[in-house]
């Protein structure tokens, strides 16, 4: 949930304390307050979830979900405890970053390609646009029956498998970025004495530039998507693997740990994408306030 | 000024500009428009002309012509005695707008046409940044766009257009968003640099007061579809300054020139012009867009 939408939903009790108590003197002071009571809240409401899971798992809960399997967050943490000192939890780490390091790749380097050309040339456009648009709503997940037969080892396969994912929100975000072009400075960049290549290279992809940034951040996300589902299923090491096999090997606070693990690496990589988008084009401001 | 050896080809005197019975039409069919039609002009080397007229009037579509950006439907266009086919680094063009590049600092944005030319780096970097010095703006060089006022990022447009040394300045409105205050200066700056580096100006405004402060001639063009309704000396002497303003010959000159710009325009003060009026604003704004 967004921060002023919990802040609304929290609203009345926090005025309410605030009434009851002796009201701040300063503004300051008030929000101060007023921060720090919104802290608690989401403190004591994550401690007040954790407790209900550490109880319901403890005491095997059954009304519609069924806790008398579900790892309690004790568990979890002792497992998690194992875990740093394992090499072999190491391997599953890094044969899931490799995997999607080639596919997500191969994807931006192809995607971002594709995208200027379509955006630009007309014919190009006319020519790759049906036979994607064909395949674009095929999910990647989809794809992994075909693609165990399209490709020798299960580790290509895989690679496809993430490729597919993040190739597509790129490959859109970059049409959208250079159709989005503001005409005015392809057309100052002419008058200043820039040929065809100049306005390709100086002004259409660093215009684009946003635009593919975003694109890779979401299909970083995409890719991982695709690539624990291809794991789960056809894989051999790997944290998608690591986390079905929890499951096969009745090792239930792995499930967990597992699942923990994507999110820290997801989150990890589109925090590194936005990280390299803002070193790539410092003169970016968001908010809009580049005119 | 350093920037001597990167022309070598450079003529020293500025270029001249005729059009001869030209017309411009966009478009076909029931959503044609005629933007300009028999347009006769002339444009001496080094002169500074405004063209003046209502809005619609096809003052843009003549400098989009001049620029290359579109072609005349017939008559004949040229700059130097040769036809305009398409835009190029000699007709410099500062828009309503700033185009700067947001990705580019204001001293790159400067340096581009340089770029575009293959000069060094070093040596485009101290003509650039002497230019930037001739606007007054040598201390926000490493500055992104986003960063300056409106008035300083058209002195930089300027900059970025003049560094390249055109033949001809074309210029768009290029004052027109600014406050009263910044544009006085900014016409201060334009007649500082247009004696400094001698070039040929063509000048779109709306602006009578604008018009005669800057000008040696004024274009009256007549609404759509736009031709030369009346033209106007202005015998101002140079250089000039902004006590000029409010001088009687100033005010001559401005009521002259209103009365050019009203001539034959229908009733003064009268709201309704009559139902032949709404078709064409929708084709206004049709030419507008392209």
């Amino acid at each position: 949930m967004s921060k002023p939408a919990l802040l609304r939903l929290v609203a009345p009790f926090v005025r309410a304390g605030a009434e009851s108590a002796r009201a701040p003197k300063t503004k300051g002071a008030r929000r101060a307050q007023r921060a720090l009571g919104s802290l608690l809240i989401g403190a004591a409401s994550l401690g007040l979830w954790l407790g209900l899971w550490q109880l319901a798992s403890t005491r095997d809960w059954q009304f519609f979900f069924r806790f008398d399997n579900i790892p309690a967050p004790t568990e979890v943490a002792l497992a998690a405890g194992e875990l740093v000192s394992s090499p072999k939890f190491a391997s599953h780490v890094e044969s899931s970053v490799r995997r999607i390091f080639a596919g997500f790749s191969i994807a931006a380097v192809l995607a971002v390609s594709l995208g200027v050309a379509v955006g630009r040339v007309r014919i190009a456009a006319l020519s790759l646009l049906p036979p994607l648009e064909v395949l674009r709503p095929i999910p990647a997940v989809a794809w992994i029956p075909l693609a165990i037969l399209l490709f020798a080892s299960a580790e290509q396969s895989m690679i496809f498998i993430t490729f597919i994912g993040a190739f597509f929100p790129i490959f859109l975000s970059t049409i959208h970025g250079v159709e989005g072009l503001d005409r005015r400075l392809v057309h100052a960049s002419r008058t200043l004495g820039a040929g065809p290549f100049d306005v390709f290279w100086e002004v259409v992809l660093p215009g684009a530039l946003p635009a593919i940034v975003t694109g890779l951040s979401i299909g970083m996300g995409t890719s991982w998507f695709s690539l624990v589902t291809a794991e789960m299923i056809s894989g051999q090491y790997g944290i998608g693997y690591y986390t079905w096999e929890a499951y096969t090997l009745q090792n239930y606070p792995h499930i967990v740990l597992g699942m923990i693990n994507i999110g820290l690496l997801g989150m990890g990589s589109s925090f590194g994408i936005k990280w390299l988008g803002r070193r790539a084009m410092p003169w970016f401001q968001p908010e809009g306030s580049a005119t | 000024m350093s920037a001597a050896p990167l022309f070598p080809d450079a003529d020293p005197a500025p270029a001249a500009i005729e059009l001869r019975q030209v017309d411009i039409h966009f478009g076909a069919g029931k959503t044609a428009v005629r933007a300009v039609s028999q347009l006769d002009l002339d444009v001496a080397p080094g002169e500074f002309v405004s063209i003046l007229g209502p809005s619609g009037c096809g003052k843009s579509t003549l400098i989009g012509a001049i620029a290359g950006f579109t072609q005349v439907t017939s008559g004949e266009l040229r700059v130097d005695g040769r036809p305009v086919s398409a835009p190029g680094p000699d007709r410099g063009v500062v828009f309503q707008h700033h185009t700067l590049f947001p990705w580019k600092t204001v001293l790159q944005n400067v340096e581009f046409g340089l770029k575009m030319r293959g000069a060094a780096a070093g040596e485009r970097r101290d003509t650039a940044l002497a230019m930037l010095d001739s606007v007054g703006l040598i201390d926000f060089a490493r500055h992104y766009p986003w960063q300056l006022s409106g008035g300083m990022q058209q002195r930089v447009s300027l900059a970025r257009v003049l560094v390249n040394r055109p033949r001809v300045t074309l210029m768009d409105e290029p004052f027109c968003a600014l406050d009263a205050q910044t544009r006085l200066s900014m016409q201060e700056l334009l007649l500082a640099l247009w004696h400094a580096y001698h070039i040929t100006v063509v000048f779109v405004t709306h602006d009578v007061d604008e018009a005669i402060f800057l000008s040696d001639r004024i274009v009256v063009l007549s609404e759509r579809p736009g031709r030369v309704k009346a033209e106007l000396t202005i015998g101002l002497p140079r250089p000039r300054t902004r006590d000029l303003l409010t001088s009687g010959e100033f005010m001559q000159l401005k009521r002259e020139s209103l009365g050019l710009l009203f001539e034959g325009s229908g009733p003064p003060g009268s709201i309704y012009r009559g139902p032949a009026e709404a078709p064409r604003s929708t084709q206004t704004r049709v030419a507008r867009q392209r």
